[in-house]
């Protein structure tokens, strides 16, 4: 036991002395978060927009008010001919343009029907896309209020309900992602850089021939990362709290189980890893190139998986980040219990266990 | 107890890095594997330590075998591998606290063992290891090695890229670790440390060239060496190379170590075919032979 403290406190000293890993470990968590709660983001707001108004009467005056008191858009400039849109566009100013058609107003009255042109720029898809979908509602629920004297006989109302996140935020989609990929690097990147750090320095040569058994020196490799690993999934959850004020739905005690489990099969990875690299450069690479572009990638974190093709699909499910996710969702955006994971936790048990057994069948008590 | 090496082969890929050696360390005895860079002595280490297989043959360290009994040799050797391996950015205080504790003992436990050693490295304890020099940077290993009060040392190279001063005080802390009855298995490419061991094994290309006292090994020679120097040693060299009667011709420091084919070989035909050769200032005396003019004897 005391040789075992001893290790550990030797494990530390590389870690508090390593600017390098110190950085990793702790500047990355809070970097990510930040960058993914607030840079990286879905929703839109305050987006440029400009207005062609060809009617100028008191319905579209009034349309134009509302458009531009929503939080999405404010309103950059009124234009007057068509071919300012252009322009508009190429000087890369607003996003979108609201064109109204003539007599905009009488039309709705006389006709029933009045036209609206949204154009947007669509150099950014996704952006493109939300903004007509937003001002498609504001204008829905300017024609409601103009129906609401009148009552037509058949009228079928879809009364959508964000459940979960009603808000749409993405950090919502973000915070269990980030986190999965943080625990993920932290545990396996640096369990194998420590490890493979040992054999390059030449120092395992020394604690093979020692009476330190191997399992100790795994254990002691781990230990720490355990450790920190569960202050950083604390950091995450709280700045995730106090920034983008997103509470955990579920159990803190579940969440904080599950991620140990998740922390541990981590761990595994790395130490498989390690077994197979000669060096602290390969290993990185490795837990670069063969974990963190799969989590990224096909765990679901950005990428939604049932519109995958079906061999992605199929491959996604021997990712444990995949059923972590899934887990952490659960929890902390639903506020699941364990009867609603079990399944999720007993696959990522069973790989975890998996991964222990290999990582300790392919660790090598001899140097070849 | 001490070694005993039986036989022992190995060959990696199509490299045969030790081809059937046999030899046997007595207890409390300082013994030399002598031989160049690549001739084996890393991979025979690595065998008695219990990190390789060989191929062939058996090995015991201490009385216990180097396979089956892999674990009771880790408890009672110490390692010092030939490349520096300690931990750079622990102090030189921590590091050999570490090593105390992973073998179970401590500092003062076994602290007269490397009291004189450790004395020299102490005013630098709070200093990184990786920021030591070269010297500082043995001595702290061979502490480290010592700790935990080994039966067997082994010491892979431990004078390499050691200035002249520390490599004798590193051979002194040999010969008073020999007096604690520690059996000490030291390699070098250094000839002259030879000379300092009881017993050496000369090694190359994976072969046993010779195994004997460092004495024996230079009275054995079969000839007698001439020192040969001249005003342009470049020239003597290719004149000697090129005399129809030599043997060998190796430069020494400021000689040439020549011997003659001829058994009744008179000096002076020497010197006057170097004479006849423009050499100038010349010089040709008798000479002892050395460890280093056996092993190129042998390794022709």
């Amino acid at each position: 036991m005391k040789r075992f403290r001893g290790f550990i406190q030797k494990e530390f000293y590389h870690i508090f002395r390593d600017k390098r890993s110190l950085f990793i470990l702790f500047g990355m968590p809070i970097a990510q978060i930040l960058l993914f709660g607030f840079a990286i983001t879905n929703e839109i707001n305050n987006v440029d927009i400009a207005i062609l108004d060809h009617s100028k009467d008191a319905t579209t005056e009034e349309i134009i008010n509302k458009i531009g008191a929503s939080k999405y858009f404010s309103i950059q400039q009124i234009i007057e001919k068509e071919a300012d849109i252009e322009t508009i566009f190429k000087k890369g100013k607003v996003k979108a343009v609201l064109t109204f058609e003539k007599d905009f107003s009488k039309n709705l009255i006389k006709e029933h029907k009045a036209t609206v042109q949204i154009i947007a720029d669509a150099t950014d898809p996704n952006t493109a896309n939300t903004i007509s979908n937003f001002v498609n509602a504001i204008l829905q629920k300017y024609q409601n209020e103009l129906n609401k004297e009148v009552t037509i006989a058949y009228q079928i109302v879809p009364e959508t309900r964000m459940v979960y996140n009603p808000e749409l935020k993405s950090v919502y989609m973000f915070v269990p992602g980030v986190m999965t990929i943080i625990l993920m690097l932290v545990s396996a990147m640096m369990t194998s850089i420590s490890i493979t750090r040992e054999k390059e320095l030449g120092t395992m040569e020394i604690l093979l021939v020692s009476p330190i058994k191997p399992f100790q020196v795994i254990l002691g490799k781990v230990f720490p990362y355990i450790f920190l690993s569960i202050i950083n999934a604390i950091v995450i959850v709280l700045l995730s709290l106090f920034i983008f004020d997103m509470q955990v739905q579920g159990s803190l005690f579940l969440l904080g189980l599950e991620s140990v489990l998740f922390i541990v099969s981590s761990l595994a990875l790395g130490i498989l890893i390690s077994t197979i690299s000669a060096s602290q450069q390969t290993a990185m690479m490795i837990s670069l190139m063969g974990l963190m572009l799969p989590v990224i990638l096909l765990s679901g974190f950005i990428f939604p998986i049932s519109s995958m093709p079906l061999p992605l699909q199929i491959i996604s499910n021997i990712i444990p980040a995949k059923w972590f996710i899934i887990i952490l969702k659960g929890i902390m955006l639903k506020g699941v219990g364990i009867q609603f994971i079990w399944k999720e936790t007993l696959i990522l048990f069973g790989m975890t266990v998996f991964f222990i057994g290999l990582s300790i069948k392919k660790y090598k008590i001899r140097l070849e | 107890m001490g070694i005993t090496v039986r036989n022992i082969s190995k060959t990696y890929k199509n490299v045969k890095a030790l081809q059937d050696i046999s030899f046997a360390v007595k207890p409390a005895e300082i013994f030399g594997l002598i031989g160049p860079d690549g001739a084996g002595k890393t991979t025979l280490f690595r065998i008695l330590t219990t990190l390789l297989f060989a191929d062939e043959g058996k090995a015991t360290v201490a009385g216990y075998d180097v396979v089956t009994a892999y674990k009771d040799i880790r408890k009672s050797v110490g390692y010092m591998p030939g490349k520096f391996s300690l931990y750079h950015d622990l102090t030189v205080e921590e590091n050999l606290n570490f090593f105390a504790t992973i073998f179970g003992t401590t500092i003062e436990e076994n602290y007269e063992l490397i009291e004189d050693i450790y004395v020299q490295i102490a005013p630098f304890k709070n200093r990184r290891a990786g920021k030591l020099s070269g010297g500082m940077k043995q001595k702290l290993a061979l502490c480290c090695a010592l700790i935990h009060k080994p039966k067997v040392l082994f010491l892979d190279e431990p004078t390499t890229g050691v200035d002249p001063v520390s490599r004798k005080e590193f051979w002194e802390m040999l010969k008073r670790l020999q007096e604690k009855e520690i059996t000490i298995l030291v390699s070098t490419p250094y000839m002259d440390e030879a000379a300092l061991c009881d017993r050496i094994a000369l090694i190359q290309a994976g072969k046993i060239l010779q195994i004997d006292t460092p004495e024996a090994i230079v009275r054995h020679y079969p000839k007698q060496i001439y020192n040969v120097g001249a005003s342009n040693m470049y020239a003597l060299i290719n004149s000697l190379k090129a005399y129809e009667h030599k043997h060998s011709v190796y430069p020494f420091g400021e000689f040439v170590h020549y011997t003659d084919r001829r058994s009744n070989f008179n000096p002076e035909d020497l010197r006057r075919y170097l004479e006849s050769q423009d050499l100038r200032q010349l010089a040709i005396e008798a000479t002892a032979a050395t460890i280093e003019d056996t092993f190129m004897e042998l390794a022709k």
